[in-house]
């Protein structure tokens, strides 16, 4: 990394402003609508959310190392798991790359000095927050023990725990998902640079936009079905309600109907981080840039039409069920077509095993084990045998958290020094990301098979003859919390003690390594022109890592 | 003419006015799915207890209703005359007809007020009282609450939106032609919800 660091630090005045520095007061941060500041505001409050998860999941492997429901009592650890559900999958993994990375690099990479509504998009981060806070006081009020999933009648009729704050949580920060798709959909079509094709977006940025028509089109469900559970709850207006004639799968049709989209708004952006971080660390084009660009469009549109193979048991019709067992097989081509595609990308790439590398790297192989899992809930046999185990706990997980964390992680130190100024420490990076890879696998393998074995989720006690297998995931489980917790550490003394970085330490192509680091309030000096397409890694007499070539100036 | 007062990160009035109608646009995409679900809700409760629910519909107050829709529909109209007032620079004409659509929304919920009295005091809550004995009559009772209170937010908020246009100088008013046209693109939205809303909750059980 960084053959010639001091390259871009030439010719550069000391004091010079960056969007750090041009104001320093709390009040320039809380009232800012730069885009590159409202990341770091998401992101603040994104790390306390998943350290605040990460706690409960701790709690709750530490609970599941003996049979006994020893430290949690059955009601504790209900909620402890929804707790965990709710915060990660709201409060963390759908806001985490869009709203961070996202917010920062969507208009760099396209050449734009702001997203399309500055102040909607400083409102929406408010608008998280009030959602975050509600939730929050939901937990110290004594929590809910509903799941993530709010499933009616229970959460309606019959649990005592504080479900509607918990709901409203959930529902505030829906429209502050709504109206950062609305912004990122507005600016990747009104504020594209000169030259700035469709077909000549980065990855990225597709990704976003794939996400963005997801947020903009599932969340308003989602809101609906929790404002109908509040109108049950709170005013016993019969809708979800057998006794009075409602219907309780209704829910679940609304509910799946937002969260299996949903999965998409949580993978879609780690595919376009990846995709960045293999193209510039292997010095390759994306290989088939337009199959990739569509085959996430496919997987946002078809995305919509699978919701029912979460209700497989929920006693929707057979034929209902095939149909959705058949298109969730559809849906599983175009994942495939990017795991392809990446590794063509790979083949015969000159490939620098870098921090970032190796975080998307292990993306790709967690992603695909998640994915090929995925298949065996898709068929309806199987699934009746595996759902509700701990076989789709370790499902969700490899795409969730195999998948998505690491490619956060890579995003992050790949875009690290343009969003700070500095460089980290590569050794330690390194470490971190492979002990993430073990600890990951380590952790969440065993539930594969304890699931096969036919262990129920949501128990705080087992058979004896499970043991074994969880105390191996709880063992993987500090292994990955050191992975979570070792990157606070150097990324925190790189920001204080790190070495400054150049304009474009990874020689990479796109428009936002073009822009200083960390980059002016205004992004660039003069509007950029682009004038071919992203990716022009290995051109024609180009060699990479030479130094002659990795001084040169980048094109457009 | 042209919108003056431009924001950033707009470089011309054009592309201003370009964003504040995709925002809108897609807002009301958004708005579309959201009514969607409830609506589904009104044709799962329908489809299972048909007469149940008819019966339930039954007791809901047409009169009330329609005229509601007169009220409202008449609003879209003021409000369309309104926004050409305001890109035409007829700032007088579009000041009245804001202030109108105000008086037309305020009506709007008045009646709306009145309905819900008469309904409370026929008892018609789901719950302990609720006269209607047949299953689904409650679930149409279900729709019409919720239904009708989400709809009544949306158009507090769109007075509140519509009052801002009042607040605007009058000498800048001309100018903002594109504020002018993301408000009655939201009223009108409130209104098609109506629209919607009318024959599913007064004419279902006629
Ligand atoms: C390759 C495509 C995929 C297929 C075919 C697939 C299939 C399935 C099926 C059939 C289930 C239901 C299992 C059950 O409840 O019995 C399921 C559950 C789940 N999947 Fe996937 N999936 C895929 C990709 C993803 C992705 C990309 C994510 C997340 C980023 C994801 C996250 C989840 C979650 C969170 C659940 C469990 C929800 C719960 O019950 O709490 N899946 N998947
Ligand atoms: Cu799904």
């Amino acid at each position: 990394m960084g053959d010639a660091p001091e390259a871009g630090l030439l010719g550069r005045e000391p004091g010079e402003r960056n969007y750090l520095t041009a104001g320093t007061t709390v009040r320039s941060w809380l009232l800012t609508t730069d885009h590159k500041r409202i990341a770091l505001l998401y992101a603040a409050g994104i790390t306390f959310f998943f350290f605040l998860g990460g706690a409960a999941a701790t709690l709750m492997r530490a609970e599941l190392v003996t049979p006994a429901g020893d430290l949690l009592t059955a009601d504790e650890y209900n909620r402890t798991f929804t707790l965990h559900g709710v915060i990660m999958v709201w409060f963390f993994l759908v806001p985490s790359i869009p709203t961070t990375l996202g917010n920062f690099l969507l208009p760099l990479m396209i050449g734009a000095n702001e997203v399309a509504y500055p102040k909607l998009n400083l409102f929406s981060w408010y608008l998280w927050l009030a959602g975050g806070l509600l939730t929050l006081f939901a937990l110290l009020a004594g929590g809910v023990d509903t799941g993530w999933t709010f499933y009616t009648p229970f959460s309606t009729l019959y649990s005592n725990s504080h479900v509607l704050l918990a709901a409203a949580g959930v529902f505030v920060a829906g429209f502050s998902s709504i109206a950062t798709g609305i912004n990122f959909i507005a600016t990747l079509h009104l504020l594209r640079a000169r030259g700035m094709t469709w077909m000549r977006l980065p990855l990225f940025a597709w990704a976003m936009y794939a996400t963005s028509l997801v947020m903009v089109l599932a969340t308003p469900v989602l809101a609906m079905a929790l404002l109908l559970l509040f109108a049950e709850r709170a005013f016993g207006l019969p809708i979800f309600d057998p006794r009075a004639g409602g219907d309780p799968v209704l829910f679940q049709h609304l509910f799946w109907f937002y969260s299996h989209p949903a999965v998409y708004i949580m993978i879609l952006p780690a595919m376009g981080v990846v995709s960045e971080v293999i193209a510039c660390e292997a010095r390759r084009r994306v290989f088939g840039y337009e199959f990739m660009v569509y085959a996430m469009l496919m997987i946002a549109i078809i995305g919509f039409m699978v919701w029912g193979h979460h209700m497989f048991i929920s006693g929707q019709s057979p034929f209902a069920s095939l149909v959705f067992s058949a298109l969730s097989f559809v849906i599983a081509v175009p994942s495939a077509i990017k795991v392809f595609n990446w590794t063509g990308t790979l083949y015969r790439g000159q490939i620098r095993f870098s921090t970032p590398m190796l975080y998307a790297l292990g993306f790709v192989g967690l992603f695909t084990l998640g994915g090929l899992t995925g298949l065996f809930l898709a068929s309806l046999p199987l699934d009746v045998h595996l759902t509700d185990t701990y076989f789709v706990t370790a499902h969700f997980h490899y795409i969730m958290v195999g998948g998505s964390v690491s490619a956060f992680f890579a995003g992050l130190h790949f875009w690290w020094p343009k969003i700070t100024g500095r460089l980290y420490s590569e050794t330690l990076g390194r470490f971190a990301a492979v002990s993430m890879f073990f600890g990951f696998n380590f952790t969440f393998f065993p539930q594969f098979v304890l699931g096969y074995l036919g262990m129920p989720r949501r128990y705080h006690e087992y058979p004896p003859e499970f043991q074994a297998w969880h105390v191996m995931s709880s063992t993987g489980a500090v292994v990955l919390a050191f992975a979570y917790l070792w990157p606070l550490c150097y990324l925190g003394w790189s920001l204080v003690k790190g070495e400054r970085a150049s304009d474009n330490p990874h020689d990479a192509t796109g428009l936002e390594w073009q822009t200083r680091s960390p980059p002016p309030t205004d992004n660039f000096a003069e509007p950029p022109i682009v004038t071919g397409p992203p990716y022009r890694y290995h051109e024609e007499g180009y060699a990479p890592h030479a130094p002659a070539a990795a001084d040169e100036p980048q094109r457009p | 003419m042209s919108d003056t007062a431009l924001n950033a990160p707009w470089a011309t009035a054009d592309r201003q006015r370009v964003a504040t109608q995709f925002g809108m646009w897609a807002f009301l995409a958004t708005e579309t799915l959201f009514f969607g679900a409830i609506f589904l809700f009104y044709a799962v409760a329908r489809w299972s207890h048909p007469a149940g629910f008819l019966a339930g519909a039954r007791e809901a107050d047409a009169w009330f209703g329609s005229a509601n829709t007169i009220v409202l529909l008449t609003s879209s109209l003021t409000m369309a005359i309104a926004e050409r007032g305001v890109r035409a620079g007829l700032v007088a004409l579009a000041r009245a007809m804001y202030a109108l659509t105000i008086a037309l929304g305020l009506c709007f919920l008045t009646i709306k007020g009145f309905e819900y009295a008469k309904d409370i005091s026929e008892h018609l809550i789901p719950g302990r009282r609720f006269p209607l004995a047949e299953t689904g009559a409650s679930a149409f009772w279900a729709f019409y609450w919720t239904v009708t209170v989400v709809h009544a937010i949306h158009l507090t908020i769109g007075l509140g939106i519509v009052a801002r246009m009042l607040l605007i100088p009058r000498d800048r008013l001309a100018a903002r032609w594109t504020t002018a046209e993301g408000t009655a693109l939201y009223w009108h939205l409130v209104d098609v919800v109506w629209v919607f809303l009318y024959p599913l909750l007064y004419l279902a059980g006629r």
